[in-house]
């Protein structure tokens, strides 16, 4: 698919920016009017005028020590429009999937399962038996994530860490016919050949189902300004995205956002005055030379540590009141932390120590965002597992989270869900 | 896999700016089990040296962010375990590319040549009403040439690249491939045509080293030998 666009943006001689960081957005009165955006390669910080921004940034996942996703997916779309005053809609409704490898998280596809390969724990068992009996290894995500997670919490995990995905019986034939690629991965990520040897596997952050705010046209509260892929939240995921849909999600609105951004550009004159966009672009460049001229002597890769960490340890996929409060402090304190930041490199050129901390910066704002808006979810729904409230809550919580920016902490709004066709039901595997 | 242990990376080092040539540095890694090359990469930045300087995004061997030469051998560093590395491991860039800082290279010279063979599928309207069906045998015709994931580290080590300046390449060849072989597209003549040139197809002498150096095992060569096939029955005016 990666590809495919990238051809299409060849044959329609799309310009493209290659390697330039959005750091910003620049709005004036409620409309968008451009970006600023830092070039990698050569250090420079420009503002671009335009007249429609459709964020396609991903997901969140390196919020957490363990993810899926590209280490390119920390959040930066969401967290610029957080900062430009949008709310992020549903951020604690995070996905894991079952079947990362370990230790490094690479994703062994949900295939490996379909093709018939079993769970088992440090005793030899097929554990899924005693959660869904009936599903097995195919039961949703999440059920099998937080089995996996049981076995693990109580012991039966191999080496406390881990269970086992185990393809052997499969036979040499139907592994490298149906699954040559998971075969690729288990040997040069783990130097485990599934023939002969069950794969490790732990569940890991997937999928960020939350994100910027926005409706069924992509539209945000800026007008201009869309959100199309995870980085957005139009809500097609609800609490629990299945399987395969996140191609919805980037197909179905990437093309809604890019028709709507083409209307509404072609029928909108850019007037953002001068003056507005100088601004912008100082303000960037302060708060890049603030990173230069940090005299503090925290840093940010133990930052980033500990932030990874605290969201796995207790933002994962068990949550209590007393876990989130403690992962809510221990991120307050992660960004006390980070305004004593030691000084950044301030090398133009390919600065990694520089991207690097940007990141950090809008990560912290995310978890943030994750935790309190976990916290204040008393009830389990879809992917949010609240073990001191084990059931959905509608008369309370049948509602969408909305989480704003302040100079504090952020604040939380709800609001209604629009039920269509299908009322929420209790699943039963 | 090795327990936890030291090993020595030495990094070639250069800045386009402001130096004149490169220079190695040696940095001791302290590796554990499952540990890659772009993880000590990783360590030496944020342990060593914050002004280390190279590319990375899925670590999983899909978005060939990462190719390096690793050893002697172009590689991705993302699935590159240190444990199968002999120590000092010696990391650079991809070669006969201009390298911007330490190993991120200017890929441009690259994807030009890519461009250049009009990456994307071309048919006759009209188009069917919904998809174009394609049956899993001739999908398997280009399965393999669909694996590409444009590293660079086959272009970047063919020495017909190195000598020759229009020659497309392994990687752009390959795509070529592609869609000439593929039953949905229409423009195979013109595309063997395009192709079809002394700086072109004609230019690989089979030497292999595409083959050798690909980190998704994919045979550039054996492609291009079936490229030049086609465009001498093109040329003869075979069917």
């Amino acid at each position: 698919m990666l590809v495919t666009a990238y051809e299409q943006v060849l044959k329609r001689k799309i310009k493209v920016y290659e390697e330039w960081f959005v750091t910003s957005l620049i709005v004036e009165k409620g409309k968008v009017e451009g970006v600023v955006a830092l070039s990698i390669l050569t250090g420079e910080l420009e503002a671009f005028r335009a007249k429609a921004v459709i964020l396609a940034t991903g997901g969140a996942g390196w919020t957490y020590a363990k993810s899926t996703n590209s280490m390119i997916n920390t959040g930066g779309g969401m967290a610029i429009a957080y900062r430009a005053g949008i709310a992020l809609k549903d951020m604690e409704f995070v996905q894991f999937h079952p079947t990362a490898l370990y230790p490094t998280c690479v994703l062994i596809t949900e295939g490996a399962r379909g093709e018939g390969g079993y769970l088992v724990n440090s005793q030899g068992e097929r554990f899924m038996q005693r959660y869904a009996p009936k599903a097995l290894e195919l039961a949703p995500r999440d059920v099998v994530s937080r089995s996996i997670q049981k076995e693990i919490d109580e012991g039966r995990g191999v080496k406390s860490a881990y269970v086992h995905l185990d393809l052997r019986h499969l036979g040499k034939e139907k592994i490298l016919s149906r699954l040559p690629g998971i075969r690729d991965i288990a040997l040069d990520f783990a130097g485990v050949d599934p023939i002969k040897d069950p794969i490790p596997v732990q569940p890991a952050q997937h999928y960020t189902m939350g994100g910027v705010d926005c409706n069924a046209k992509c539209e945000t509260f800026i007008r201009g300004l869309y959100a199309a892929g995870e980085c957005a939240c139009v809500s097609v995921h609800g609490a629990n995205r299945l399987g395969g849909n996140s191609l919805l999600e980037t197909l179905v609105f990437g093309k809604i956002a890019g028709e709507q951004a083409g209307v509404y550009a072609k029928n909108t004159s850019s007037n953002g005055n001068e003056e507005n966009f100088q601004q912008a672009l100082k303000s960037e460049q302060d708060h890049i030379k603030h990173f230069f001229e940090g005299s503090g002597d925290e840093d940010p890769s133990l930052l980033r540590e500990e932030m990874r960490n605290v969201m796995v340890d207790k933002v994962f996929l068990f949550r209590t009141k007393q876990q989130l409060v403690e992962a809510f402090e221990k991120v307050r304190e992660l960004k006390k932390r980070f305004n004593r930041l030691r000084a950044i490199e301030s090398y133009r050129i390919c600065n990694l120590d520089l991207i690097r901390a940007i990141e950090l910066e809008d990560m912290l704002a995310l978890s943030e965002v994750i935790v309190a808006s976990a916290l204040n979810r008393e009830e389990s729904r879809g992917s949010h597992v609240r073990l001191d409230f084990p059931n959905r809550d509608d008369s309370h919580f049948l509602k969408h989270t909305l989480a704003y920016r302040t100079m504090d902490m952020p604040r939380i709004e709800y609001s209604e869900v629009k039920i269509i066709k299908f009322q929420p039901e209790e699943r039963k595997y | 896999m090795k327990s936890i242990g030291k090993v020595n990376l030495r990094i070639q080092r250069f800045d386009s700016k402001t130096d004149s040539a490169p220079h190695y540095d040696t940095f001791e890694v302290v590796t554990k089990p499952g540990m890659t090359v772009l993880d000590a990469l990783f360590q030496v930045l944020e342990k060593n040296d914050r002004l280390l300087a190279f590319r990375y995004s899925c670590r999983s061997a899909v978005c060939g962010s990462c190719a390096m030469i690793i050893n002697g051998h172009p590689r991705l560093a993302c699935n590159t375990q240190i444990s199968t590395l002999s120590s000092p491991i010696i990391v650079g860039p991809l070669p006969h590319l201009p390298v911007v800082r330490d190993l991120m290279v200017d890929l441009h010279p690259f994807f030009q040549k890519t461009e250049s063979i009009e990456p994307y599928f071309q048919s006759r309207e009209p188009y069917p009403e919904k998809e174009f069906i394609q049956m899993p045998k001739d999908r398997a015709a280009i399965d393999s040439a669909i694996d590409c994931i444009e590293c660079g580290a086959c272009f970047s080590s063919c020495p017909l690249t190195w000598t020759d300046p229009k020659y497309p390449g392994p990687a752009a060849l390959l795509r070529a491939y592609r869609f000439i072989a593929d039953t949905r597209d229409t423009a195979k003549v013109q595309r063997l045509r395009a192709v079809g040139c002394e700086d072109g197809l004609w230019r690989c002498h089979t030497v292999f080293n595409c083959a050798d150096a690909c980190p998704k095992a994919i045979n550039p060569t054996y492609f291009i030998q079936q490229l030049k096939r086609g465009a001498t029955k093109v040329s003869m005016g075979i069917k």
